[in-house]
């Protein structure tokens, strides 16, 4: 469905009078990955780990430096106007703000239109469909007529799930999608996805740096660090059992639900995420990984792919490197 | 919970309820519409032409026939101040356009694009920010030509900076809104973005703006008309009628007087209204 | 505050706790172990039609040397709460009654001179955004020798000190970040300046209002390692206001669920995780979300939390809840007392083995 390959996007300082080289902060670092046709794939990292840039590249918010794209087929790069056209409709997005999500001069009913009028379909049949989406995300028409700042934040971000459908895209990108509300409409936002998911057989891109949720909804797990692609596999795997250190720490600094776990062995991660502007040549994690080595910080790690559908880029990775042969020549 | 029927009430209404609660609103829009009432209704009101000459004896002082006097060729001073609103709202009409027109299309352009465009926008802003605005006015009168409407448009090319920087800012901040990044992600094309995505968000403060403006549009232009510019005799213009009265403002100073009265009657009545809309309009005073 | 007799709990709360657990609090004592003790402290806002009860006969006990985690969702009043032990609210339209007892003394009678002495010195409060809380145009070292001068004016040890908080709340190159303008830190970092500022001046109580809202879980883990070592080191108290279940479970002793204005269980952290008692506390719980979605759907709380203008008595959470029964919406449930300190406002709760504290 969705496929990255070596997805690269770098933003320019505005450099000094004087300074002759400008560097590139490299948000995203030649990130691959693939996202199969109905499934959850979760995206987690630190704030600046370049999560919501990648998103952006692939709705086509901003261009890729390098790298290639391809959505349902069609490489975003090489585009023709029609081809974008297709995405604009295949490819929808829920952002994590409710507030901001709708236009606030706008009736629910004309955001959920917007859409659809904007792909030619005609008038009437955009109403009716505003009427169904609405159905689908489990609130009531009459709502159709109020404004964004008549509404909870939870009614409001069933309405942005509501407009994301109305198009029937395939792709559905959420940025955070529930980090703005409460414990108990969480809850009600993950079942309708879930529900949704389900029945309309879509394809979701999840990102946040909720660990619970997305271990919740997630099928496949994406960790990210600091605009690298660190770890990528089954969600599970990559909960109970992460091959990369950070993943590890992520993992352990996730909040606990039940105090009965307080004294459980964890690996706290110290420091800040470094910098993307001073990025040395080795392993991006090599200041706050306890395994760090020197070759780890002259050499970048190569992917190492452990069989079950795992990708680790790691010269120590945590779990044993026994299933696959010939992986430890890459790491070492 | 209670189901609340949502009718389509919109943030509008809203506001509309607390303007009218609003003091400075209400006063100024009654000073207003009294305003735009005697223009309309100028020749019912005025016993004379404004332009009638030996309508009575020379610098006649106010009398029961003509209560604000008459000037040095006899013609009523009464008429000429009430004929007078008419160019004065014109003025503001005329200006307030201009300046919108050029001050919102700029600013949204310069805010959603940003890079060069910016760049060169902004550098222009900032040199008309650096000139005294009467004296460039001066200098595109010259150019343009003397007479009103040129005066008015070399105000409007001065002032609608003040315009553009707030709108700029504005559409930058809104630009990265949620909302509009989906829309882009739908494919609306960027007029479409700034026209129906961002510019509804700013009408407020537009309409605050605007009525801001107005007061200082018809003051500039009644300065340059005191510096024999704008309008010529005989037309009824305030700035005229004051620079002809400081000829006589010791042997008759009603001639500039009731303009004058006049004159700041108008620009108070705007500036009550727009510092109403503001109250109202404005989000950070506003609570939901 | 006594034109509501009828609530049940307007009696003396004297003996709400008088069933203490038999833990190391009580050995030291109850009396003199209670820090902060509010009492049926109710807050109402004035609004265009009456007024809006945001806080409803609040009772909660905070023991020296505890952290004590009150959690509720948004609009539940737990901030509300937290800042009108501070006097930190708009004096205008706000009507507090209830008593907040700090060491044995009532706060609310204390006049704007006498709860400055409070601020910061005895009672120190962190919020959710730390860049709000630091001045811009000052080095962050500055601003806490500042803070230390104001109760000891030698200029030199509260360099010294600055350096060695900065150390205590794990501050990397401490002696450099002091040098900082609060721009050039991250949020982070903000945050731990913010935590060492409040300790310089070694308070007995620290308000932390969602410290870790804003930050990553790796600076929140960090955070939460840091303040339970304060709690450990200085003996300092800690009133932690979250949404988050996450952070009690990691640090709370014990914890208060607020809900709609009212607190509707307190208990030991492990006894409420283990062992909830309200439908709002069971249903909080089991919405987070754990472990997969192959284990099913997350339970849900229907409908939104009610505005309350009126003083009708009733259960607040009964228009919600899934067992609510006509009873639920006539009557104002009583606190019961489970024992061990777990206090809970259900009819349904009251069970046999339960000993009704009052009403």
């Amino acid at each position: 469905m969705l496929e990255l390959r070596g997805l690269c996007k770098y933003f320019h300082t505005p450099g000094g009078m004087f300074s002759s080289d400008r560097k590139p902060i490299r948000a995203v670092d030649g990130v691959s990955f693939k996202v199969h046709r109905g499934e959850i794939v979760g995206l987690v990292g630190e704030s600046g780990s370049g999560k919501t840039t990648l998103a952006r590249v692939v709705l086509g918010l901003t261009e890729m430096t390098a790298g290639d794209v391809i959505i349902d087929g069609i490489d975003l790069g090489k585009a023709t106007r029609q081809d974008m056209k297709k995405l604009h409709s295949e490819v929808a997005v829920v952002f994590q703000d409710p507030a901001s999500n709708l236009n606030p001069r706008q009736t629910v009913e004309s955001s959920i239109m917007r859409p659809m009028i904007l792909h030619k379909v005609p008038k009437e049949e955009a109403r009716k469909r505003a009427g169904e989406v609405m159905d689908m995300v489990k609130m009531d028409r009459q709502y159709l007529e109020s404004y964004p700042h008549q509404l909870s934040g939870g009614q409001l971000q069933r309405i942005s799930i509501a407009r994301a459908l109305a198009l029937q895209p395939k792709l559905m990108i959420l940025d955070e999608p529930t980090s703005a509300l409460d414990v108990s409409v969480q809850a009600q936002i993950l079942n309708l996805l879930l529900d949704l998911q389900d029945s309309l057989h879509l394809t979701y891109l999840v990102i946040t740096h909720d660990l619970n949720v997305i271990r919740y909804i997630s099928d496949r797990i994406a960790v990210m660090y600091l605009g690298k692609l660190v770890e990528f596999g089954p969600a599970e795997e990559i909960a109970v059992n992460p091959a990369h250190p950070y993943t590890k720490s992520l993992m352990d600094s996730a909040p606990i639900l039940d105090p009965e776990l307080r004294g459980r062995e964890k690996k706290l991660l110290t420091g800040d995420p470094g910098s993307l502007v001073k990025i040395g040549k080795g392993c991006r994690f090599c200041d706050r990984c306890d395994f760090c080595e020197d070759h780890c910080r002259k050499e970048e790690p190569k992917e190492t792919d452990f069989g079950d559908g795992r990708i680790v880029f790691c010269h120590h990775p945590l779990i044993d490197v026994s299933a696959p042969a010939g992986t430890k020549d890459v790491a070492v | 919970m209670k189901k609340k029927s949502y009718r389509r009430y919109s943030a509008r209404s809203e506001s509309l309820r607390m303007c009218l609660h609003n003091v400075d609103f209400m006063v100024g829009l009654i000073m207003i519409i009294s305003v735009i009432l005697i223009a309309v209704f100028a020749p019912q009101i005025a016993h004379y032409s404004y332009s009638k000459q030996g309508a009575g004896p020379r610098l006649t002082a106010p009398c029961a026939e003509y209560p604000f006097g008459t000037d040095e060729l006899g013609r009523d001073v009464f008429s000429k101040t009430i004929y007078g609103t008419r160019i004065a709202l014109w003025v503001a009409a005329l200006g307030a356009s201009i300046q919108l027109i050029l001050g919102v299309t700029i600013g949204l352009v310069c805010g959603y694009y940003g890079k060069w465009v910016d760049h060169v926008f902004s550098f222009i802003t900032d040199l008309t920010w650096c000139i005294p605005g009467t004296i460039l006015a001066l200098a595109v009168v010259t150019i343009l030509g003397k007479g009103l409407t040129n005066v008015v448009i070399a105000i409007s090319i001065v002032s609608w900076a003040s315009f553009a920087r707030p709108i700029r800012a504005k559409t930058m901040s809104l630009r990265n809104m949620a909302f509009v990044e989906t829309g882009k992600a739908y494919g609306e094309n960027g007029f479409s973005l700034m026209f129906r995505y961002i510019l509804p968000n700013i009408i407020p403060s537009i309409i605050v703006m605007t009525s801001m403006t107005l007061p200082e549009t018809i003051l500039s232009t009644t300065t340059l008309s005191f510096l024999g510019l704008g309008s010529k005799s005989p037309s009824p213009d305030w700035g005229l009628a004051l620079s002809k009265g400081m000829e006589y403002i010791t042997r008759a100073p009603w001639l500039s007087i009731f303009p004058g009265i006049a004159l700041v009657y108008t620009t108070i009545g705007f500036n009550l209204l727009g510092e109403g809309l503001r109250d109202v309009l404005d989000p950070q005073m506003r609570s939901r | 505050m006594q034109e509501l007799k009828s609530k049940p709990e307007s009696k003396p709360a004297a003996s709400e706790y008088a069933t203490e657990p038999e833990g190391e609090a009580s050995a030291a004592g109850t009396k003199n172990d209670e820090l902060l003790k509010l009492e049926n402290l109710s807050i109402n806002y004035k609004v265009h039609d009456g007024y809006l009860s945001a806080v409803n006969h609040v009772n909660m006990t905070i023991r020296k040397g505890e952290i004590f985690a009150v959690v509720g969702e948004s609009g539940c009043g737990k901030s509300t709460v937290a800042h009108s032990i501070l006097r930190l609210l708009p004096d205008k339209d706000t009507k507090i009654t209830g008593k907040i007892l700090f060491k044995g003394q009532d706060l609310s009678t204390f006049n704007e001179k006498q709860i400055e002495k409070v601020r910061g010195r005895q009672i120190g409060m962190i919020f959710q955004n730390p860049l709000d809380s630091l001045n811009p145009v000052y080095r962050v070292g500055t601003q806490v020798e500042e803070a230390i001068l104001l109760d000891n004016p030698d200029k030199a040890a509260a360099k010294k000190k600055t350096v060695s908080l900065f150390r205590d709340v794990r501050l990397p190159d401490a002696e450099l970040r002091a040098e900082s303008y609060p721009h050039e830190l991250s949020g982070g970092m903000r945050q731990r300046v913010m935590i060492a500022m409040m300790l310089s001046r070694t308070p007995e109580l620290l308000i932390a209002d969602e410290p870790t809202t804003a930050l990553d879980v790796t600076i929140e883990a960090q955070i939460l390692d840091i303040l339970k070592r304060l709690k450990n080191t200085y003996g300092t108290s800690i009133m932690l206001i979250t949404h988050n279940f996450g952070l009690v479970a990691e640090i709370a002793d014990r914890i208060g669920v607020m809900y709609a204005g009212e607190m509707v269980e307190t208990g030991d952290v492990f006894e409420i995780f283990r062992n909830p008692r309200h439908p709002y506390t069971k249903l909080l719980m089991q919405a987070l979300p754990r472990r997969s979605k192959k284990e099913g759907r997350l339970k849900t709380i229907d409908g939104m939390v009610p505005r309350i203008t009126d003083d009708k008595p009733c259960c607040r959470f009964a228009n919600r809840c899934p067992s609510a029964s006509e009873r639920c919406f006539k009557e104002s449930p009583a606190a019961v007392d489970f024992g061990n300190g777990h206090i809970c406002r259900c009819f349904e709760a009251e069970g046999a083995e339960s000993v009704k504290v009052n009403g």
